[in-house]
């Protein structure tokens, strides 16, 4: 759940994803990133999303999305049954973040998750030196009043992927610091704002 | 209103959006003895139904959308047949030029169903065999045989292929039975505030319509044609229906606890609340436009709807369907609880139909369908001009 802005994201997962796949975007929203990759990856595209406003805008694209919530509704859908699983700027927002993930990988050959990183130092800038819950121009939720209930920083993220044999294939990390471009440095945990990973099931 | 107009009425006909006036027609098939053999194994033959069309259909014959209606629908979906009838269609808010159904683009037919009072092949028909009304000696009917039934007027327009089917309630039973039952025929599929199968409270209800209809002392075994009417008893089963159809929100909204011409309690069984009033008025003016055993047969049918028969599982029913799916229902709906449309969504899901649903957030229950407040509209509108614009199809005057 990402207030709008530069959408470097969207391209990075565009690259991820060849032309011609099946792929499910989990929380699609508006299906701003599903309709790109109708349009220029001629995938065939299926969303899942919660909000009527959201599943409206996707009908006005021309998308086919179901409303529904993904903490519920993917243990219909059989294994493999998209080449592609993506969820982006969802992750944070779900009830049960291991399970959409172990769910992601079973229902998709390969995962793609892209989220913000909890880590990345004007969080802890806004934490350490306000003391307060960090509001970014991208996160502007107030604590009592945001649907994002589950952050999680680069480092964890990485040792869930170990702990759970999931593996990671490719990673981008994203910077807003530089006008929203790919980050290529050192200590990603401090200076990417966001990540996002291409998954497969390790085993 | 434009300058110029005010205070004088604006005919129907010239109203921006309507579709004007409009006319009932007639299709005759199955003549004996080539009766159609109907899910009961019983035999009905000839069959008429009765439909209306609106808007042009273009050369291909590719922009044809059929409409379907509910229990006390009819085939008058959208116009009005005088300039002083009351009231226009029962779905003119979503059929007319620029509508949702826009007859600028698409030929839009709306046909009655078998079993019907308006005009279709049905209890009050007569019986060509005895030349008496059938009553109680017409056959049972199901959902799957109207839309068999259907099948013929459409071949008779001479269109191949629909570009979409939709209804509500009822009529999503037959958008769906349409699009399982002849993938062939169906590009699109549009089934609102509807159920794979009713749940046993929506059959409890209807089971206590129908005993209302045969309790009545004038009802005589469904033989009451040329005599006095099984009134109270369809007034009763309609007033039953009416509830089921709102919710507690909308009842609150529409009527509250307000009294109906009065300041004060009468202490007596008269009218007293307004919801009494109104649940009284409808099933009055019901008993004049729809007769009591086609309410008994038209609701056995919906009741017996199943669509994962004879499949046994919804998985396998909707297995190797084309059909473009759009399934709407509303979060109120008590009597088609979202929970069961999702249920189609999911079997549609697992075998990767193409099948978009949403879940409009009305308050008006059941009854949401016909009050348009907008969305439905709107979604379908864009679902449709998707659906046109990937078959090739865009302008019904331009071909």
């Amino acid at each position: 759940m990402m207030a709008e802005g530069a959408r470097i994201d969207h391209s990075v997962i565009l690259d991820f994803i060849p032309a011609g796949t099946k792929v499910l975007d989990l929380g699609c929203g508006d299906g701003s990133l599903l309709v790109k990759l109708v349009r220029q990856k001629a995938v065939t595209g299926r969303g899942i999303e919660i909000s009527e406003v959201g599943v409206r805008s996707c009908i006005a694209k021309g998308l086919t999305v179901m409303q529904g919530d993904i903490d519920k509704g993917l243990r219909d859908y059989p294994d493999n049954s998209f080449d592609y699983v993506v969820l982006n700027q969802t992750l944070q927002a779900v009830k049960k973040p291991d399970v959409v993930l172990s769910e992601i990988l079973r229902v998709g050959k390969k995962g793609i998750v892209g989220f913000p990183n909890f880590a990345y130092w004007k969080m802890r800038f806004y934490l350490f030196s306000y003391g307060r819950m960090p509001k970014t121009e991208f996160l502007p939720f107030e604590w009592y009043d945001t649907p994002n209930i589950h952050f999680c920083s680069i480092v964890d993220f990485r040792e869930y992927c170990a702990k759970n044999g999931v593996r990671i294939e490719k990673t981008v990390y994203l910077s807003t610091d530089r006008g929203g471009r790919v980050l290529r440095g050192v200590r990603p945990n401090l200076f990417a704002e966001n990540a996002v990973y291409l998954l497969s099931a390790g085993r | 209103m434009p300058e110029g107009t005010e205070g004088k009425t604006v005919p129907h006909s010239k109203q921006p959006g309507s579709i004007g006036l409009v006319e009932k027609q007639f299709y005759t098939f199955c003549e004996p003895p080539h009766e159609m053999e109907l899910a009961s194994g019983a035999k009905l033959g000839p069959i008429t139904l009765a439909y209306e069309t609106y808007g042009q259909l273009n050369r291909d014959k590719s922009n044809a959308i059929l409409i379907l209606h509910a229990l006390s629908g009819d085939a008058h979906a959208a116009g009005k047949y005088e300039e002083s009838d009351k009231h226009p269609g029962w779905w003119d808010n979503n059929i007319g030029p620029g509508k949702a159904f826009d007859t600028d683009k698409y030929f839009v037919i709306s046909s009655n169903v078998i079993g019907g009072c308006q005009g279709s092949t049905g209890p009050p028909s007569i019986n060509p065999a005895t030349g008496k009304e059938y009553g109680l000696s017409f056959p049972m009917i199901t959902v799957h045989d109207m839309v068999r039934a259907q099948v013929h007027l459409i071949d008779h327009l001479g269109i191949g292929k629909l570009l979409a089917v939709t209804g509500g309630s009822m009529g999503g039973m037959q958008a769906l039975r349409w699009a399982v039952s002849f993938p062939d025929r169906v590009i699109a599929s549009i089934p609102i505030a509807t159920t794979s199968k009713l749940s046993p409270q929506g059959i409890a209800f209807n089971e206590v319509g129908r005993v209302a209809i045969m309790a009545d002392p004038n009802f005589h075994d469904g033989d009451y044609y040329g005599k006095t009417v099984p009134r109270e008893g369809l007034a009763l089963a309609r007033m039953i229906g009416h509830i089921t159809y709102l919710s507690d929100d909308s009842m609150h909204e529409k009527f509250g606890r307000k009294l109906r011409g009065k300041k004060s309690f009468g202490y007596n069984f008269n009218v007293d609340f307004e919801v009494e009033s109104y649940l009284r008025y409808k099933g009055d003016t019901f008993v004049h436009r729809f007769d009591a055993n086609s309410y008994l047969y038209i609701t056995k049918a919906i009741d017996y709807f199943d669509l994962s028969l004879p499949h046994g599982s919804l998985v396998k029913a909707v297995e190797g369907t084309n059909t473009k799916f759009l399934i709407v229902s509303f979060k109120s709906d008590w009597l088609y609880p979202p929970y069961q449309a999702r249920e189609i969504v999911k079997a549609m899901m697992i075998n990767g139909i193409d099948v978009t649903y949403c879940e409009i957030d009305s308050r008006y229950g059941h009854d949401a369908f016909l009050l348009d407040e907008g969305e439905m509209s709107k979604i379908i509108t864009n679902f449709l001009a998707n659906v046109a614009e990937s078959n090739g199809i865009l302008e019904a005057a331009s071909t």
